[in-house]
């Protein structure tokens, strides 16, 4: 089958494998019970599991959400007390962004696409990840421990001295954070040697998918950034233990410092959480609009650009903090340093869809979003990039908006947009297309009206983390919370029709977007390993230019483990699939 | 295409989702690469706050470190430098399919980190009794520094999590021995051995660095 | 469009406040026009190049170099005029003139105390003369906080065991508000104030006489007015509801009782000791989180709020 020439080539002879259209056998019916998943170590299943508990942190820092601009429908009290608010928007902030947002395209999709892309049948430690994913459980059941035996008042960045005195359960929720980040360096961990190490033959890294090449980024800031959170909450556990000193200005310490260390992670962290995000929008748009990428190698490198460069923009957050002017102009400057790779994308995924042929689709509708909420979280990243303006906007909500078109307009959108585009591949079925736009529009209507109102208040003088407020802004205020129940009401059609696709959903064939990227060369839902053969790479996964039947070649194998004695007919094979 | 060429005995080791011993072999080991790469951030985190504190109150950490007793970190030096090389030793042994030596070895490099943790022990009751706390239950009066405290908690911190990777150590060393026990390695796979020296040598070189830092102030 | 970002903005009332305007004009102006120029990209794109058939076929564009370039360098150059305009006003932000008429400010969980070079004082209200440059001193006696005028486009956190400052000076007079905007608890909506800028023939008098006790008022009208000043009020209600303090009503002649002290009757003697050593007994139920009024409310005041105490059953 392989033999090697002079020159030390190796050389594999291909054959055409089409995928099944209905496949009987899957990874979702391969193993069967509850017991088979919760002890699966198979990429896919713990992808879903991941799905499953962000989606419920979702829905549960979402309440939390809805519960917060409830409470701001008036200046003063409106339903719930001052603590009973600041635990809220502090565990609003920690589940979203600790449960939800950095695992959410990493460890949920991620896990399922990254393996299939690189026709590899798993990752290169399955073991290791579903321990990531009982390590995230462990860290949520300490967190909703936390949430029971006191709460947690200090917002999500936990600032001492405040987060070393007040009596809430800090000790528990950052016990939890710690934890969690292990789980966040064991994904990070195993998707660099999986690139590294198990790609498919022909697989070369100038044909890498670009969502790996996000994927790829994102693992190199989780496993350089997360290691210094851990140190940092561990020593925040200890200052509140045992009293150590570091950031407690009481025993001699200093809290700056402590803020330093907290945001030399969570500025990457930001990263961890949008650059993904990119990687699904590429994906999306190339095949949406059936046309190659354009500046394949612009956005894949941008996106390591952004990776590294955030390692030095963390004193951003730290404008009004009280650091020298020399260490605010340096990292002033590599703040918008950082705008140019994420321009540049921007621009590069226009240009894919100039001359394209463009099917509307809800993933493509998706991106569309992401693309317009992206640009504005990006231009109000500049103004507060810009030092002297940042001076008047820094803790306002200015800044609270501008960090949900980010977050939610960058990377909850781009989520969605993944979603909804490898559901077909996921589940084998098919959403309604027509409710799915809907909805689509819905939330993009609500998430609007819920954070542009708050430039306007932001940049007039309204701070953030306020149980009550000034009169003047309560027109904001209301419109702001309107706008949230608009953005409910989306979700929850979401909700619906998901369900009912998994319930009764039209079956998906196994390429229902015509896509020519590696993972829809198999069958939908995707067999138990991946790939009835070694999928052999000759084509770039954008090559639209190229015939379909250049794109589903393999190699017959016989051995995988769990599929012993069972024999694969080469010859029949390709004699009733040959194009 | 010959179908037999392909058909190859699979080693009971091999995963079904590595192509071939090599592949496994080389992922485990850049595994534990970027692992290590994590460690060192996570000690990273320390040694700032240590260069930060030491840059603002040198003669703090001139004073303090007098208080660290040099001969026996130096004991410490050499005991854990010893256990490299054992440790080096027993996956010599593995490569050379020496089961016997590899037990040997690893039982030496047990007994090593053994040492150094009751060296460390009774570093720690000692200071414990001149009532050298971490933090705010310092109490000791023989060093006219406020913060003497805090170069204490930086102290504690840095020893305690590499004592702790040190007892991480003998934990999976122990396992090994277990397996070892049972036949699992052999010259054709010795993955989790070549795994774990790689381990314990960086707990090795994070030591070779805390020791003069907080040992050889002068 | 200008009228646009102008609406954003709050009354800008100091000399350095124009300069971060319009830089804010200039970002929101071109990001506007680029945005405007991107969404309509990509609607037109999405219409024109929509899908006719299946068997579309597309072209191959993998990159332009001149395009590339020009969407590279265009936005780099003007991130860099924003980062130059944005470092100069900073700077001027950070240096204070040499003659600035310094006020210390500390912040303390919940209020802001300020103490002038003669010796006055006042809670929760900046007093300033217009037309000069004004440094404050500032430091925390407890945890971060941070202190924003946004009418006056500054900020800066206030931090324990050391001091920052903050300079600006005031082109009119009238009120500002003061905004705690660093989260420090429970009570941290609450910490705000106003800055009230006097001429400063009005600044001169009030130094020399705002602290003077007016006779002409009643002793608990008087008190019920230095409970506002002092903040008394974000944590003890008048009306018997519980906050983060116990109420002022019913308070008076009732036996207290305590987390770890023997009880007493709350009495002359009782209300001074909670004012200036406020955490020597806590009532059953509550936090020992109130700061200390000592050095900022004297005697006379004290003896006005037992007064405005009494009045309430």
């Amino acid at each position: 089958m392989a033999t090697t020439d002079a020159s030390n080539i190796k050389r594999l002879q291909v054959r055409r494998f089409k995928p099944d259209e209905s496949p009987k056998e899957h990874y979702l019916n391969a193993e069967k019970g509850l017991w088979s998943w919760l002890t699966s170590v198979d990429h896919k299943r713990i992808g879903l599991m991941y799905l499953a508990s962000i989606a419920f942190f979702f829905l549960l820092g979402g309440i939390l959400a809805l519960v917060l601009r409830t409470e701001l429908l008036s200046p003063a009290r409106s339903f719930i007390d001052a603590d009973v608010y600041n635990q809220i928007f502090t565990l609003h902030g920690a589940i979203m962004i600790f449960f939800f947002l950095v695992p959410s395209v990493p460890a949920a999709l991620g896990n399922f696409v990254l393996p299939l892309q690189l026709g590899a049948k798993d990752v290169a430690f399955p073991r290791l990840n579903l321990a990531s994913f009982y390590i995230y459980t462990i860290g949520a059941i300490f967190t909703l421990i936390a949430i029971f035996t006191g709460g947690i008042d200090t917002g999500w960045t936990f600032y001492t001295p405040y987060s070393a005195e007040t009596s809430t359960n800090v000790m528990m929720m950052t016990l939890g954070i710690f934890i969690l980040g292990f789980s966040s360096i064991l994904t990070g961990v195993n998707f660099i040697v999986t690139i590294h190490k198990m790609r498919a033959p022909g697989l070369t890294w100038n044909k890498l998918p670009l969502m790996l090449w996000a994927l790829y980024a994102t693992s190199i800031i989780q496993v350089l950034a997360t290691p210094v959170l851990a140190i940092t909450v561990l020593l925040l556990a200890m200052e509140r233990a045992l009293g150590i000193g570091i950031f407690d200005p009481a025993l001699g310490g200093d809290p700056v410092l402590y803020q330093h260390f907290f945001w030399f992670y969570s500025h990457p962290a930001v990263y961890i959480m949008i650059v993904p995000g990119f990687g699904v929008i590429s994906e999306v748009i190339s095949t949406f609009s059936r046309k190659t990428v354009f500046g394949y190698w612009a956005i894949a490198l941008s996106s390591l650009a952004i990776a590294f460069i955030g390692f030095l923009v963390w004193g951003h957050h730290m404008f009004t903090a009280g650091q020298s002017s020399l260490a605010s102009m340096v990292f002033s400057f590599l703040t918008f340093l950082v705008g140019i790779p994420t321009g540049i994308k921007i621009f590069n995924w226009l240009a894919t869809m100039y001359k394209g042929s463009i099917d509307m689709k809800t993933p493509m509708l998706y991106a569309m979003v992401f693309l317009f909420l992206f640009t504005i979280g990006g231009f109000t990243g500049i103004m507060l990039g810009a030092l002297v303006v940042d001076i008047h906007l820094h803790d306002t909500y200015y800044v609270v908006a501008h960090f949900h078109y980010v977050m939610m307009g960058g990377m909850v959108m781009a989520f969605l947009a993944g979603i909804h585009y490898w559901w077909p591949k996921m589940f084998g079925k098919m959403y309604n297309e027509f409710w799915a736009k809907i909805a689509c529009g819905i939330i993009f209507i609500g998430f609007n009206m819920t954070f542009l109102p708050q430039f306007i208040m932001g940049a007039q003088g309204m701070p953030r983390r306020y149980y009550n407020y000034i009169d003047q802004f309560q027109p904001f205020h209301q419109f702001s919370t309107a706008g949230s129940y608009v953005l409910g009401v989306g979700f929850l059609i979401m909700a619906t029709y998901l369900i009912h696709s998994l319930l009764r959903g039209k079956k998906a064939g196994s390429n229902p977007w015509g896509s020519r990227a590696l993972e829809w060369q198999t069958s939908s839902p995707a067999p138990h390993h991946n790939f009835e053969h070694t999928p052999v790479i000759v084509n770039g996964p954008y090559d639209y230019h190229k015939p379909m039947s250049e794109f589903q070649l393999g190699i017959a194998h016989s051995h995988n483990g769990h599929h012993e004695g069972e024999k694969v007919d080469v010859e029949t094979g390709t004699a009733q699939e040959k194009a | 295409m010959s179908e037999t060429s392909a058909v190859k005995e699979r080693p009971e080791h091999l995963k079904h989702y590595f192509v071939d011993s090599d592949q496994q072999f080389d992922a485990a080991k850049m595994g534990m690469w970027v692992f290590l790469v994590t460690e060192i951030l996570f000690f990273g985190g320390l040694f700032a706050a240590y260069i930060v504190y030491r840059s603002w109150y040198p003669e703090l950490y001139l004073q303090a470190s007098t208080e660290l007793n040099t001969f026996w970190g130096t004991v410490n030096t050499a005991v854990l430098i010893g256990s490299s090389l054992t440790v080096a030793m027993a996956i010599r042994s593995a490569q050379l399919n020496q089961i016997k030596g590899l037990i040997i070895n690893l039982w030496i490099t047990i007994s090593l980190a053994f040492i150094f943790m009751v060296i460390k022990f009774f570093e720690y009751t000692h200071k414990f009794e001149k009532g050298i706390f971490p933090g705010e239950y310092y109490t000791y009066e023989g060093i006219a520094h406020e913060k003497a405290n805090i170069f204490f908690s930086i102290y504690y911190m840095m020893t305690g999590l590499h004592g702790v990777h040190v007892l991480i150590g003998i934990g999976l060393m122990i396992f090994l021995v277990v397996k070892a026990k049972k036949g699992a390695f052999s010259s054709a796979y010795y993955t989790p051995v070549e795994i774990t020296g790689l381990y314990w040598h960086l707990v090795d070189v994070i030591w070779i660095f805390l020791f003069p830092l907080l040992y050889l102030i002068d | 469009m200008n009228r646009l970002t102008e609406y954003m903005l709050p009354p800008a009332r100091s000399t350095l406040a124009a300069e971060t305007d319009a830089l804010f004009h200039f970002i929101n102006v071109t990001s506007i026009i680029f945005l405007a120029g991107i969404t309509i990209a990509i609607i037109y794109f999405a219409w024109k190049y929509r899908r006719k058939s299946d068997d579309d076929v597309t072209p191959v564009i993998t990159h332009n170099s001149k395009l590339e370039i020009a969407w590279s360098v265009i936005p780099l150059i003007l991130v860099m005029i924003v980062f130059g305009w944005g470092f100069t006003g900073y700077m001027n932000l950070a240096t204070p003139p040499d003659d600035a008429y310094e006020i210390h400010v500390e912040g303390v969980s919940w209020r802001w105390d300020f103490k002038y070079e003669n010796g006055a004082t006042s809670v929760n209200e900046l007093i300033v003369p217009v037309d000069r440059p004004i440094k404050l001193i500032m430091s925390s006696a407890d945890v971060i906080h941070s202190f924003y005028v946004p009418d006056f486009r500054v900020k800066r956190d206030v931090l324990p065991n050391r001091y920052s400052s903050v300079w600006f000076e005031a082109t009119e007079t009238g009120e500002s508000t003061i905004f705690c905007t660093e989260y420090c608890g429970t009570q941290h909506s609450n910490m705000d104030g106003i800055v009230n800028v006097m001429s400063q023939d009005e600044f001169d008098t009030w130094l020399e006489t705002g602290t003077e006790v007016d006779e002409s008022i009643p002793p608990a009208e008087r008190g019920e007015a230095l409970v506002a000043q002092n903040g008394c009020n974000a944590c003890h209600s008048a009306d018997g509801s519980s906050g983060v303090g116990p109420s002022f009503a019913g308070l008076w002649g009732t036996e207290r009782t305590f987390e770890s002290a023997e009880p007493v009757v709350a009495d002359e003697n009782y209300i001074r000791e909670s004012i200036l050593e406020s955490n020597s007994k806590i009532v059953e139920g509550y936090d020992p989180v109130m700061p200390s009024y000592q050095g900022v409310i004297d005697d006379q005041q004290i003896s006005d709020i037992i007064e405005y105490i009494k009045t309430l059953e």
